[in-house]
């Protein structure tokens, strides 16, 4: 492979990574946003954050790009420039499976801790602020990491809409050299090497916020231990299979 | 925004073609990843650090990478070596492989629940290793895993739209045929779009109760 095809590979890296970065952070404050709504005392606020996340997480991320790209600029005559497009999709869809993780360790936290918040007064706004989300956040940390990672692989759907990010300059360079075994291995490499850059981080974030609980780390087998739909789909339900 | 309830029928004969296809696939990877899952778990318990390593890091390796990379490579690269299978064959072994790394974690969880106990028992009873394996521990561990793997035949039915990129006419791809000949995006792409839902909502509401009836 010669330098300039090299510097293609780079570019779809820096695209990939600034994807993942942007429908990270979209994808982090609708799992909080309808998470925290899916434990909200009117019926109709639990039912609306229930129904998005039904939908979202429903269909395929690939078909929500597709419609992101294809239906909403003749429907509502917005043309997003492709990275936000391929953000909002992202992030809505991935964003719907964080809100379950949100869900399920609010739900796992001690129902005398909520108790104790009500004894003493405080607001509904306080008790979630100043107690259930303290608590609750170390405990989503593991699934969000996995999620992290499921968000990493579903970036590479871009590539199918023509966004030059990291699976796209791999079909670049295939085409230049007319020869693929070398490059798609590269290419999986890399994903690799970035996945395994994010568990990392993730760990030790980890380590972090549980020692700022007073607990010691959990000694967890990284991801073998929780997996995409046990934590997703069954969040709060108990982990199927006896997983834990 | 305009909806145009013609579109909608024009598309539905493709719609059909394009289901039968997302099931065949459907059915057909989750049923290699079943039993590839059920061989890396295997594996992964066997004696030797040699056949254990290999199979872990190969199945991470599997696991942390795209699938749509993995499709394009098994697609791509395997016709270099004078392999040759339809689009749609490509793509079912792609998806059943790329499962079947979540699957075998599945598996080793179920095989770990089974109670000490049993394996004793087993040993007590003087059962050579096979009959132990194919009696006592894979009929108790399996039934505690069938809704785990339930949901990942609907995470892998999300994934099916994926072979479009290597030309297969699934679902997507027959939506997407149809809007560029007919200029019709909405239509079809929201068709399918609540059909997913329509499939993967009551799927799932299913394993949600056999969990409640098998896991306890």
């Amino acid at each position: 492979m010669t330098a300039g095809l090299w510097e293609l590979v780079l570019k779809g890296v820096w695209i990939t990574v600034q994807l993942l970065v942007l429908s990270a952070l979209l994808a982090a404050a609708v799992s909080f946003a309808v998470g925290i709504a899916r434990t909200h005392r009117l019926w109709i606020v639990r039912f609306l954050a229930g129904f998005y996340t039904e939908v979202f997480r429903g269909t395929s991320a690939l078909i929500m790009i597709f419609w992101v790209f294809f239906v909403l600029p003749p429907a509502f005559g917005w043309q997003l420039v492709p990275l936000w497009a391929g953000t909002l999709a992202l992030g809505l869809t991935y964003g719907a499976y964080g809100s379950e993780i949100v869900r399920g360790a609010l739900d796992a936290v001690a129902p005398a801790q909520r108790e104790a918040g009500i004894a003493l007064n405080f607001t509904p706004w306080q008790r979630m602020r100043l107690i259930l989300l303290p608590q609750a956040v170390p405990e989503m940390v593991p699934p969000f990491s996995n999620l992290l990672i499921e968000l990493l692989k579903g970036t590479a759907l871009v590539s199918i809409m023509g966004m030059g990010d990291l699976a796209f300059s791999g079909n670049l360079v295939r085409l230049a050299l007319q020869e693929s075994a070398e490059i798609y291995t590269y290419i999986l490499l890399i994903y690799f090497v970035i996945a395994f850059l994010l568990t990392r981080v993730m760990r030790g974030l980890e380590r972090k916020l549980q020692a700022g609980l007073g607990r010691a780390p959990v000694r967890r087998r990284s991801r073998l231990e929780v997996s995409r739909t046990e934590t997703a789909a069954t969040a709060g339900a108990g982990a199927p299979g006896g997983a834990r | 925004m305009t909806w145009d309830w013609g579109a909608v029928a024009d598309f539905m004969p493709h719609f059909r073609d394009g289901l039968l296809v997302t099931l065949q696939a459907l059915v057909l990877g989750s049923l290699i990843s079943f039993v590839l899952g059920l061989v890396w778990a295997l594996l992964m318990r066997a004696p030797s650090r040699w056949v254990r390593w290999p199979v872990g890091a190969a199945t991470e390796f599997v696991r942390n990478t795209p699938l749509l990379v993995q499709l394009f490579f098994l697609f791509y690269v395997l016709p270099e070596w004078d392999i040759t299978f339809s689009a749609l064959t490509t793509g079912v072994v792609a998806i059943g492989l790329h499962y079947s790394t979540y699957t075998m974690q599945v598996y080793r969880a179920g095989i770990e629940a089974v109670p000490v106990g049993q394996w004793e028992a087993a040993t007590a009873l003087n059962l050579p290793l096979r009959r132990t394996w194919t009696a006592v521990i894979l009929p108790q561990a399996i039934r505690r895993v069938v809704p785990a793997l339930g949901n990942y035949v609907i995470s892998m039915l999300k994934d099916t739209p994926l072979l479009m990129a290597i030309t297969v006419l699934d679902m997507l791809g027959e939506a997407r045929l149809f809007s560029q000949q007919n200029f019709q995006f909405t239509e079809p792409l929201t068709v399918i779009g609540v059909a997913f839902v329509l499939i993967s909502y009551p799927a799932s509401l299913l394993m949600r109760a056999l969990e409640r009836r098998l896991v306890r």
